[in-house]
C-alpha cells in the first residue's frame, strides 16, 4: 500500500494505482476527455493533469502511478487555467454545431466545457475547412469535423475487437482517424458492431439514422408497420428516460411502441426461442452425426462479417440458423401475413436493435426469404429512444403491456439471448430435452455467465459429455477460434463441441446501438437484468412457448424441415481482409 | 497517341516489379516492425507505393493495412501516386517565403492544375514543396529535379517547366 495526499486528504491506495483513481479514492474527479473505464490510458488529451510537489512541470494523472509521500493538487489556478486553455484549443479545431448535433445534452466535451469553467472562445482556426462526412457505410456515420482525436474509437476497434478498420492517418493538422486508403467504413474491413460509436466521446461517430424512413411509415395509412424488440434492448430503453441503469421494462416498452403509432407491438424474443428450436435441432444432428464440429453460434452480425473476414475456414463450423432479427422478418411477412390475412407487400417491418451491425444484416442481398426485404428497417435503441421523447412518450409514465399474438410470446430463455452466454444457457435447456424427452431440474448454468472474455463449461445430456465455450468481443473469439483452428490442425477435431460467439463485450446489452458512454458495469447490471427476467417467467424453456408450437404446427412442419430451411437458415461468403467486400467464387 | 504508349509501358513495368517486391517481402515476413524499412524499399523499386504494393506488405509482415496506410501517409517521404519524370520542388524555407514563394507555388499548382504531393495526369511533373535548400541568397528559389533557379518570379514559371519533357 502507498501513502500520499490529494488536496491535503491523506490516502492509502494499492501500489501502482494511478493519480486519476487515487483522487477519487480522495473525493476529486479530475476531468478527462480521452480516458474510459475499460480501456487502458493513453493520455492524448493532457486535460487531467496534476502537479506533484517536488517533480517539475505538470503529470498526466492517468498516466502517472502514485508514489509513496506523494503530495498531489489536482485543482490549482495554473492547473485550471491549462485545463481552460487545453479545452479552448480542442474547440478551436472543432465543429461547434451542438444544437443539431447527435450528441447534443450527450458530448462529454460540452460537459467537459461547462466542468472546467469556460466562458471564451478566444481561440479559432481560420483555416479550417469542412471535411467531407463518411456516409459509405450502411451502419455507421463518422464526421471527422467532430472528431477530436481523442483515439478511444481507435483502441476499442484494434485492441478490444482486433478488426483494425481504422488508423491514425496523415500528419499535423491534417491528422485524421480514418480507413485504410481514406475509402470510409463501408469500404473497409469494419463490421459494423458500433463499439467505436459507443465509445466515442463526442458526436463523431453515431449511426446511419432511419428515423425519417420509419416515420413516413407510420404515417402511411396504406401500410401494416410491424415492430419486433430485441432481448437486450429492454434493459436499456429506460436509460434513455432517466431509469437507473439496467431497469427491466418489457411491459412499458411494448406500451410506448403502441402509442407510437405501431399497427402490431410483437418481440424478437418469440423469434429467440424459434432460433432455439432451429440451431437446438442443428446441434443435435451434428453431435450426432459427428460432422462440422464444434457447431459455432450464428446471432450476432457483427461476429458473422468478421467470421466472414478473418475466419473463413469456419464457415462449415457455423450454425446456418439466421439470427432471430431475421427469422422474424422471414415470417412477418409470411406466416403472420397469412394468419392475419394482410397483403404481405403493404407490411413495413421494423426491428428495434442495441446493434448497429443489424442495419447492414438486414440489407444483406439475400435475407429476402420472404421474397420481400424480410426486415425493412433497423433502429437502435437510442433512435428508439429518440423517436418517442419527439413523440412526447416517456417511459416512466407507461403501464405495462404484453405484446401482440401470434409473434409476440416468449419464455425466460429468449430474453437471456441479449447477454453472453445467454444464447448457449437457452440452447442447452431445449436440446438437453430434445435429446432426453426430459427437463433439465436446474436451467441455470452457472459457468457461461459473468463478464469472464471466454468460458467454458461441460454439459452432460444423459451420460454425454458436451464441451462449449463462450466468447464475448471479437479480441476473445479471436484468441478462441485460433486455438480451435490450431486444435483441428493438430488433432484433426476440437475439444468443443458448441461455441457461442457475441461481437460486443458483454454481448448484446453492450452492443453499438445502446446508450451512449456504455461501460463494463453498466453491461453486467443490464446482464443481471435479463437474468431476473427470466427467473420471473413462467415458461423458462424456448420449446414450452406455446406461439413457437404453433408455427410449427400450422406452417413450418417442424425444426429444420424443408421450408423452415428455405425461411430460417442462410450462407455465408468469404470477404476480403482489404475493404470487406464478398470475394467472388 | 504517345502518351498512350507510354503509359502502357509504365504499366507492365510496374507489374513485372511486384515479384521483386515478393522477395523484399519474404525477407521480413512477419515481422511488423521492419514495416518501415520494407516501404523504403518497396518506394525505391516503384518510385511510390502502389495501392497494391501496400496489400502485400500489410499481408506479408502481418500488420493491418490500415497501420501501413497510417505509416505511408505519416512521412512526407513516402508517395502514394507515382512520381513525374520531373520533380519539381518550390522552396517554401522562411526566406523564400517572405520573398513571395508561396506565389511562385500558387502559380505552379494552377499550371499543372495540382495540388503539392501530385503528379500531373501524364506524368511529366511531379511537385512538392522543400523547406530550405541552402539557396537563400537567391530567394525565392526551386528546384526541378538538379537544377537550381533562383529569384524566381512567377511570370517565368512557365518558360522554365517548358524546358522539361
Amino acid at each position: 500500500m502507498i501513502k500520499a495526499t490529494i488536496n491535503n486528504v491523506e490516502i492509502e491506495v494499492p501500489e501502482g494505482t494511478n493519480i486519476l483513481w487515487a483522487a477519487k479514492k480522495a473525493g476529486f474527479t479530475i476531468p478527462t476527455l480521452c480516458n474510459h473505464p475499460d480501456l487502458p490510458p493513453g493520455g492524448q488529451c493532457g486535460i487531467c493533469v496534476v502537479e506533484i510537489e517536488g517533480v517539475p512541470g505538470l503529470k498526466r494523472a492517468c498516466m502517472t502511478p502514485i508514489g509513496e509521500g506523494f503530495k498531489i493538487k489536482t485543482h490549482t489556478p495554473r492547473l485550471m487555467a491549462t485545463r481552460r486553455q487545453l479545452v479552448e484549443l480542442i474547440l478551436s479545431d472543432h465543429d461547434t454545431s451542438c444544437l443539431t448535433c447527435v450528441k447534443n445534452n450527450n458530448c462529454e466535451l460540452q460537459q467537459l466545457a461547462s466542468m472546467v469553467g469556460l466562458n471564451t472562445l478566444d481561440y479559432k482556426n481560420e483555416s479550417r475547412e469542412m471535411l467531407p462526412i463518411d456516409h459509405s457505410s450502411i451502419s455507421i456515420v463518422r464526421d471527422p469535423n467532430k472528431c477530436i482525436l481523442c483515439g478511444r474509437c481507435l483502441q476499442v476497434c484494434s485492441n478490444i475487437q482486433t478488426v483494425n478498420a481504422l488508423a491514425v492517418n496523415h500528419r499535423g493538422s491534417e491528422t485524421l482517424i480514418s480507413t485504410a486508403f481514406d475509402a470510409g467504413l463501408g469500404n473497409s474491413v469494419c463490421i459494423n458492431c458500433g463499439q467505436c460509436v459507443v465509445h466515442c466521446p463526442v458526436g463523431a461517430l453515431y449511426e446511419r439514422s432511419a428515423t425519417e424512413e420509419v416515420w413516413a411509415a407510420l404515417h402511411d395509412p396504406d401500410k401494416f408497420v410491424v415492430v419486433q424488440e430485441a432481448p437486450a434492448v429492454r434493459v436499456m430503453l429506460g436509460e434513455e428516460f432517466g431509469m437507473p441503469v439496467g431497469s427491466l421494462v418489457s411491459g412499458k416498452m411494448h406500451a410506448a411502441l403502441r402509442r407510437l403509432g405501431f399497427d402490431a407491438v410483437l418481440d424478437t424474443n418469440f423469434a429467440a426461442d424459434l432460433t432455439i428450436m432451429e440451431e437446438g435441432t442443428e446441434l443435435i444432428s451434428r453431435l450426432t452425426s459427428g460432422k462440422s464440429l464444434p457447431l459455432i453460434t450464428s446471432c450476432s452480425p457483427g461476429w458473422i462479417k468478421f467470421m466472414e473476414t478473418f475466419f473463413q475456414d469456419m464457415i462449415p463450423h457455423m450454425s446456418t440458423a439466421k439470427s432471430p432479427q431475421q427469422m422474424f422478418g422471414a415470417l412477418a411477412k409470411t406466416y403472420y401475413a397469412q394468419e392475419r390475412g394482410i397483403d404481405p407487400a403493404n407490411i413495413v417491418s421494423v426491428s428495434i436493435m442495441p446493434c448497429t451491425a443489424k442495419k447492414f444484416e438486414c440489407q444483406r442481398p439475400e435475407m429476402n426469404a420472404s421474397g420481400y426485404r424480410d426486415v425493412d428497417y433497423v433502429l437502435t435503441s437510442r433512435e428508439i429512444g429518440r423517436m418517442m421523447r419527439e413523440a412526447g412518450i416517456d417511459m416512466k409514465e407507461m403501464p405495462d403491456e404484453h405484446a401482440d399474438p401470434i409473434l409476440g410470446e416468449y419464455t425466460g430463455a429468449a430474453t437471456i439471448f441479449g447477454t453472453t452466454g445467454g444464447v448457449m444457457e437457452a440452447a442447452v435447456r431445449s436440446a438437453y430435452a430434445l435429446v432426453t424427452g426430459k427437463e433439465l431440474e436446474n436451467v441455470e448454468i452457472a459457468p457461461v455467465r459473468g463478464l469472464k472474455g471466454i468460458k467454458e463449461a461441460e454439459i452432460d445430456i444423459d451420460g454425454t459429455k458436451v464441451k462449449v465455450a463462450v466468447a464475448h468481443s471479437c479480441g476473445h473469439a479471436r484468441a478462441l477460434l485460433e486455438k480451435v483452428r490450431d486444435q483441428i490442425a493438430e488433432y484433426g477435431k476440437s475439444e468443443y463441441q458448441f461455441i457461442e460467439v457475441m461481437a460486443c463485450p458483454g454481448g448484446c446489452v453492450g452492443g453499438g446501438g445502446q446508450s451512449w458512454g456504455s461501460n463494463m458495469a453498466k453491461r453486467a447490471r443490464r446482464g443481471e437484468s435479463l437474468y431476473a427476467e427470466d427467473r420471473s417467467l413462467p415458461m423458462r424453456r424456448s420449446h414450452e412457448n406455446p406461439e413457437v408450437k404453433a408455427v410449427y404446427e400450422k406452417f413450418l412442419e417442424k425444426p429444420n424441415s424443408e421450408k423452415a430451411h428455405k425461411l430460417l437458415h442462410t450462407h455465408y461468403y468469404k470477404r476480403s481482409a482489404v475493404d470487406g467486400k464478398v470475394l467472388p467464387g | 497517341m504517345s502518351e498512350e504508349k507510354q503509359c502502357q509501358c509504365a504499366e507492365i513495368q510496374e507489374e513485372e516489379l511486384y515479384p521483386r517486391l515478393e522477395e523484399v517481402i519474404n525477407q521480413h515476413k512477419g515481422k511488423g516492425e521492419d514495416l518501415i524499412m520494407v516501404l523504403h524499399k518497396a518506394q525505391n523499386l516503384f518510385g511510390y507505393l502502389p495501392r497494391r504494393a501496400q496489400e502485400m506488405v500489410a499481408e506479408g509482415l502481418n500488420v493491418s493495412l490500415n497501420e501501413v496506410y497510417g505509416v505511408i501517409t505519416f512521412y512526407n517521404f513516402f508517395s502514394t501516386v507515382p512520381q513525374g519524370r520531373n520533380s519539381v520542388k518550390v522552396c517554401l524555407g522562411t526566406a523564400c517565403y517572405v520573398r513571395g514563394s508561396q506565389e511562385v507555388l500558387d502559380k505552379a499548382q494552377k499550371e499543372l492544375g495540382i495540388k503539392v504531393g501530385g503528379t500531373t495526369e501524364d506524368r511529366r511533373y511531379s511537385l512538392d514543396v522543400v523547406r530550405c535548400i541552402g539557396a537563400c541568397g537567391l530567394a525565392p528559389a526551386m528546384l526541378v529535379n538538379e537544377d537550381v533557379y533562383g529569384r524566381v518570379k512567377s511570370p517565368h514559371l512557365v518558360d522554365i517547366l517548358k524546358k522539361y519533357e
